[in-house]
């Protein structure tokens, strides 16, 4: 069937390879393979790819199958009660879906956020940080067929989870920042605790390092596969550490401070390869950069104030635009909520990291071959719950 | 009475009623072996529908190790497994694709709902794309409430699973 | 007798963290003497000079005519143009503003004015001084009607984005290879969910 020529390829090379190679086959050379929403490699997400013998030809992603409808839920319920909801997308990642939000709400409805409530919205976006990034490398570790990778840092995670458990009262959804800072107060012992699971945590890294990084089978199978340009990275528009391992240092925290974040001191960890294995590294550059903030935050927390400012029990937001951004684990997280003077939002859209890179999707695996899709995929740090909203 | 029995013209009655008496004395202990070797071999398919495939991970962890049930995540094709958990959300385009996965899957076949979405749609219900609960589409044994459940539930649940096959007859 | 007339607080308060200097209340007036009390003037807060660089560079290019100023607020941008014009203007921007990738496509749906109001997120990556700039670009068309010119030539990212948007509330892309289903199933046969006459269940 060379009817894939026309069906969507828009880009020059793409249409050329395509081209070229049904001229030169036959026509039933090609076969189309649907790696499915029920597949160890791919999640709950989908999209068929064309091979030609062991070439990929062509990509198609097709999300959607787990497609909730969360924006416009959001337009029925008011500013509150739309918290519990929009944190399910990136249900181990929610204090920063949920930061993003309260940033907007509070520009919207005019509330200013106490000091120490700055503080430890951070210290829980930091935190949920690493926990995000610990489950994606054990995912990815055990796609790759290191199931080490997979204990590892699922255990590791369990500490972190406890002390989110501590702060907050769940393991998961904590609905812990909401507009205004934060629910309650830290309780008593948890920066002894919190500083001796990150001094535990830093020694943890280097074994990562040791076992994983450095394995000499996993540089194979991702140095020098799927190469991301500089030039496609910003043509293309994608984010987080994806954009960061194509050479250009960009992070929201750094480029539009929120909250407390000028006054921290830390460097974006940025390499310049482009390929799979800068885009596995740059994560855990992350983590390791956000051990360091967690200091800071610690040591130069106020001992003592409010967390939260007062709200009126159903808040009115003013009628007007809002568009605030958070970096969180996969790349700038943005909120634009249009009010319109009532206490509910009249439109919320929200911009994920993960949509933003599934455009790179069928760029990278054009031309490569079949057995490096799953370093590919799982290098673009994709997660499906929160691209399909 | 057994004269009559072993007179050569009645001996396919005698068997007949050998064979009974061996089945009723075999069924029980047969049946509890098959059942055995079936609880401590649970192997779930693949399935990760939504957000609570992240505590499902979690429990496979080392620390609310659930390979010690049987259970791994076998990588394999879904022709060897028999349990389905079904973690979340089941929205309108998935509904089709869970149907052909639990058809395809051999007998005994067990079915767990794990999550509040799963049960009865939680906190999507009124969401235009999601279905409320899964029980429409596939016969559930057991459901996990939670949102999420917390690894120690989806143990608990995998528990009652077990004693229910205990319980089931082999025939 | 002075009347103390209260006010509320402005739309357009600039975020924490900004580094330009936060808008002053507007102070009540108090009414003089026997003429009656004017209304209070509404001051707006100074517009950041920068992003007034930015504008002033595209109405010196367009004129004003085309061009329709929402809000200039420090980092935040907005402008509205006609369907008709979109890609020109955006082809300026992109060529000589610097903002190079298009970060999110949305719509909104206003049955008030009877309109469609599709609003694209253009951010920098290779300019420093822009680097927290978002700049939105909005445009309007009919709600019954609603076609729109792609942006995909001058902004490959915005590809999927409109996809979402066609499917959505149902607004057409002129020159996008595929407006087609994406995220919403296959038999979907109802109207466009983002449209405010699509209610759901119960509300």
């Amino acid at each position: 069937m060379a009817k894939n020529v026309e069906h969507g390829i828009e880009d020059d090379l793409n249409k050329k390879l395509a081209i070229q190679i049904v001229k030169e086959s036959e026509d039933d050379r090609l076969m189309r393979l649907s790696v499915g929403p029920q597949h160890p490699g791919s999640g709950h997400f989908r999209f068929t790819v064309t091979v030609d013998g062991d070439y990929i030809v062509h990509c198609d992603p097709d999300p959607g199958y787990v497609h909730r409808g969360e924006e416009k839920m959001c337009e029925y319920r008011n500013f509150i009660q739309n918290i519990p909801h929009l944190e399910r997308p990136v249900i181990h990642d929610s204090s920063n879906i949920i930061y993003s939000y309260s940033l907007a709400v509070e520009q919207l409805v005019g509330i200013e956020v106490p000091r120490r409530g700055q503080f430890i919205r951070a210290l829980a976006s930091e935190r949920e940080r690493q926990i995000y990034t610990l489950y994606w490398l054990a995912i990815y570790g055990i796609f790759l067929g290191h199931s080490t990778m997979f204990m590892w840092p699922t255990g590791d995670r369990e500490l972190f989870i406890d002390l989110m458990d501590a702060l907050t009262g769940a393991r998961v959804t904590h609905a812990f920042n909401i507009p205004g800072g934060v629910r309650n107060d830290i309780p008593d012992g948890f920066k002894d605790k919190c500083l001796r699971n990150i001094a535990y945590f830093e020694k943890r890294l280097k074994e990562y390092e040791d076992i994983f990084y450095n394995n000499p089978l996993f540089r194979q199978r991702t140095e020098g596969v799927g190469i991301l340009s500089k030039e496609d990275a910003i043509k293309l528009g994608v984010t987080g550490s994806v954009l960061r391992a194509s050479g250009i240092p960009y992070d929201v925290r750094k480029a539009e401070p929120y909250d407390i974040y000028n006054e921290m001191d830390f460097k974006v960890q940025y390499m310049k390869s482009g390929d799979s294995f800068a885009r596995s590294y740059v994560p855990f550059l992350d983590m390791k950069e956000s051990c360091h903030i967690m200091r800071q935050l610690l040591d130069k927390m106020p001992d003592s104030g409010e967390v939260r400012a007062k709200l009126q029990p159903n808040p009115k937001g003013a009628p007007g635009e809002a568009y605030r951004r958070v970096e969180s684990g996969r790349g700038a997280l943005g909120y634009y909520i249009v009010s319109d003077g009532t206490p509910k939002p009249y439109r919320v859209k929200i911009s994920v990291g993960s949509f933003r890179n599934m455009i790179a999707l069928p760029h990278l695996l054009v031309g490569s071959k079949l057995a490096d899709m799953p370093s590919v995929y799982w290098s673009l740090n994709y997660w499906p719950v929160e691209a399909d909203r | 009475m057994i004269k009559d029995l072993v007179n050569p013209s009645n001996f396919n009655i005698m068997i007949s009623k050998l064979s009974d008496v061996l089945v009723r004395a075999l069924d029980k202990p047969l049946g509890y072996a098959i059942n055995w070797g079936r609880i401590w071999s649970l192997w779930p398919v693949h399935l990760e529908t939504a957000c609570c495939s992240v505590e499902f991970g979690a429990a496979s962890g080392p620390r609310y190790d659930v390979e010690r049930f049987g259970i791994i995540e076998a990588f394999g094709s879904l022709r060897q497994c028999d349990l389905i958990v079904v973690q979340g959300t089941v929205n309108r385009k998935m509904a089709p694709r869970l149907r052909m996965v639990y058809d395809q899957m051999p007998e005994p076949k067990y079915v767990i709902a794990m999550g509040a979405c799963a049960i009865t749609g939680g906190l999507y219900v009124d969401s235009y794309n999601v279905l409320p609960g899964v029980d429409g589409i596939i016969p559930v044994d057991v459901y996990v409430p939670g949102c999420p459940p917390r690894p120690e539930t989806l143990i608990q649940g995998t528990m009652l699973l077990q004693e229910k096959i205990k319980r089931s007859k082999i025939k | 007798m002075t009347s103390e007339l209260k006010e509320k607080p402005t739309t357009n308060s600039s975020p924490q963290q900004s580094s330009s200097p936060s808008s002053p209340p507007p102070s009540p007036k108090p009414a003089a003497g026997s003429s009656p009390p004017s209304p209070p003037a509404k001051r707006e807060p100074e517009s950041p000079p920068f992003e007034k660089g930015i504008v002033s560079q595209i109405i010196s290019h367009f004129g004003n005519d085309k061009i329709k100023i929402s809000y200039i607020r420090p980092l935040r941008i907005k402008i509205n143009v006609n369907p008709a014009d979109i890609v020109e203007v955006a082809t300026f921007i992109r060529d000589n503003l610097g903002f190079d990738h298009a970060e999110a496509v949305s719509g909104t749906d206003y049955p008030k004015d009877d309109q469609i109001e599709v609003i694209y997120q253009l951010g920098s990556y290779s300019r420093d001084d822009l680097e927290g700039h978002v700049f939105s670009l909005a445009t309007r068309t009919n709600r019954d009607d609603a076609r729109l010119p792609t942006l995909i030539n001058v902004y490959r990212s915005a590809e999927y984005h409109e996809r979402e948007t066609f499917e959505m509330l149902g607004v057409y892309f002129e020159g996008h290879p595929r407006n087609e289903r994406f995220i919403l199933p296959e038999d979907w046969a109802d109207l466009p969910p983002l449209r405010k006459e699509f209610r759901i269940r119960g509300r």
